[in-house]
């Protein structure tokens, strides 16, 4: 089987980089999904608030995904579903099987990675205790809940208080649970205010900070966790545990990118985001495979994946048109102009600064904008991100708040940078109070 | 004189709204913008939600349709709107935008799908 490109995932970064490509004059195009249907995790997140960027107005998950599908139903892009893809290599060879076509080997020109990632389990946490059933990691009590149809528990705790469990928090609330608390073991909620606002406050549910669990309970199924107080090394303070007799633990502790394809096909993995390190073209450190969404950094806006993904889209077209034209340019010739390509300028995080996406650019790619996601490492008040070129501050961004749970998006002119620079740095500066 | 605090939510910003009540007049603090004063006073007078659940759906590949109110509706609203949607069975085929409550609790405001069911098809084995 032959395409031109192939991408991985059929959720919102896949569908917005296929729909790209497609708009860029590329037909030959393969969605791979391992689901049932195309959407990917949107299809599970009834909840609105999605879209506020893209479309000027409020959507829910669904009706976000769906706007996407149609489009590719109708440009006549291909897609598998329930088709899972087991390996892919340097040559752009992806191994597939489901269980109409088998195993199949398909070649792409070009490949998307847009697999998404997967929440943080139990396991990851060591929380100490028995093993009984009960416990569910945020987004799994939530497919259950509003695509199977089932509830996970009428007395519910949730650890994390991240937005997938906020806004459990409250869809358990609506459906007759009751929510006796959300602890968090940071001195700060990794959500969204205004899911704390309308997920929480609004439903009296209390929200624990500086707290975590530290005993689970029960035999066949959860009886009841302990809640203990945590220092300010989150070590948990004897004498402040408060037992919490329930049915239920939802784990909402943090998503991590799903890269066995990637480190498989030996693409470079960027410690800090645990995605691909990327250039502005959203090309991996492998030519001609792209990714884009949260496989490589996860994003807590759906707009933002989806304005990463069209990038991605692009390239990927860009790559395979122009390997239409140059069929004369030899393999070397074209691994040589990636190089340069991821080479150019780095851009690195400095102080107070988690990480940058991408992590180089080309300047001779770049259009007359670009722009920077990144998140910051702490709560700041009245600072300012600062972008130097080889030490030059280039340009200052006023910012009255910053929290890690909320990316930030710089903008920046390509006038800015000239063609000499080798490196750009990103940093907090805390104003002085 | 009455004090309430609210968070407003706006804006990623938060303020940290302070909100007097004195004969029935409101007066707002802690905020740095005039949005911040409208949500306030609408929060406090009248405050609405959007509603997002998901109904019964018969025939259709899944067994649960989500559904949002067409436009937010008065936050007492809530409980008895989901009282109501929990009795309430579609059939596919449903299409994104199909009505499936109207004017719920003579809200002025229709229940609609949020996404297209099309009818099942057994698989042949």
């Amino acid at each position: 089987m032959n395409y031109d490109i192939v991408i991985i995932g059929g959720g919102p970064a896949g569908l917005a980089s296929a729909i790209e490509a497609h708009k860029k004059g590329v037909e030959n195009i393969l969605i791979i999904e391992r689901d049932r249907e195309l959407g990917g995790i949107l299809q599970q997140c009834i909840h609105n608030g999605f879209g506020l960027h893209i479309f000027r107005e409020e959507l829910t998950g669904p009706e976000y995904a769906e706007r996407f599908i149609e489009v590719v139903e109708t440009t006549g892009i291909e897609y598998k579903l329930n088709t899972m893809v087991l390996e892919i290599d340097t040559d752009k060879r992806i191994k597939a099987m489901n269980e109409t076509d088998g195993f199949m080997i398909i070649h792409a020109k070009a490949i998307i990675l847009a697999m998404g990632c997967r929440e943080r389990t139990r396991g990851a946490l060591a929380i100490p205790g028995t093993r009984p059933a009960g416990i569910f990691s945020a987004g799994t009590a939530q497919r259950y809940l509003n695509i199977e149809g089932y509830m996970v528990g009428k007395r519910v705790v949730i650890l994390g208080s991240g937005d997938i469990g906020l806004i459990m928090a409250r869809r358990l609330t609506l459906e007759g649970a009751q929510v006796l608390a959300v602890a968090e073991v940071m001195p700060y909620s990794g959500g969204l205010t205004r899911n704390i606002v309308q997920c929480l406050n609004d439903f009296d549910i209390p929200l624990l900070l500086s707290h975590t669990v530290t005993a689970i309970k029960g035999r066949d199924r959860v009886s009841s966790v302990v809640i203990s107080k945590v220092d300010a090394h989150m070590k948990p303070v004897v004498g402040t545990e408060v037992e919490y007799s329930c049915d239920a633990l939802l784990l909402s502790v943090g998503l991590i990118p799903e890269n066995e394809l990637s480190r498989q096909a030996r693409i470079e993995i960027d410690p800090r985001t645990r995605g691909p390190i990327v250039n502005d073209a959203m090309e991996t450190t492998i030519q001609g495979i792209f990714a884009c969404g949260n496989v490589v950094h996860v994003h807590d806006l759906v707009d933002f994946v989806t304005a990463e993904s069209i990038r991605a889209g692009t390239s990927a077209a860009k790559c395979v048109i122009e390997s239409h034209k140059n069929i004369s340019a030899t393999h070397e010739k074209v691994i040589e102009s990636h190089k340069k390509k991821m080479n150019s300028i780095h851009i690195c995080s400095k102080a107070g600064i988690a990480y940058v996406v991408p992590q180089s650019i080309c300047h001779e790619n770049l259009e007359d904008q670009f722009s920077l996601f990144l998140r910051v490492k702490a709560v700041y008040h009245n600072a300012q991100i600062v972008v130097k070129a080889d030490g030059v501050t280039i340009k200052a961004f006023k910012k009255n708040h910053l929290t890690p749970g909320e990316m930030e998006n710089l903008i920046l002119e390509k006038s800015l940078l000239n063609e000499t620079i080798k490196s750009l740095t990103v940093e907090v500066i805390q104003a002085e109070v | 004189m009455e004090e309430r605090a609210l968070i407003c939510i706006v804006c990623p910003l938060g303020c940290h709204l302070t909100v007097t009540i004195e004969d029935s007049k409101m007066k707002v603090f802690g905020n740095k913008c005039s949005r911040g004063e409208a949500y306030a006073k609408k929060e406090l007078t009248a405050p609405t939600r959007m509603l997002t659940t998901t109904i019964k759906i018969k025939n259709a590949m899944l067994d649960r349709l989500p559904v949002k109110t067409e436009m937010p509706i008065p936050k007492e609203k809530i409980f008895p709107c989901m009282s109501i949607l929990n009795k309430v069975i579609v059939e596919a085929p449903v299409k994104r935008g199909d009505v499936v409550v109207e004017n719920i609790l003579d809200t002025g405001v229709n229940i609609v799908a949020t996404r297209t069911l099309r009818i099942k098809i057994d698989r042949q084995v």
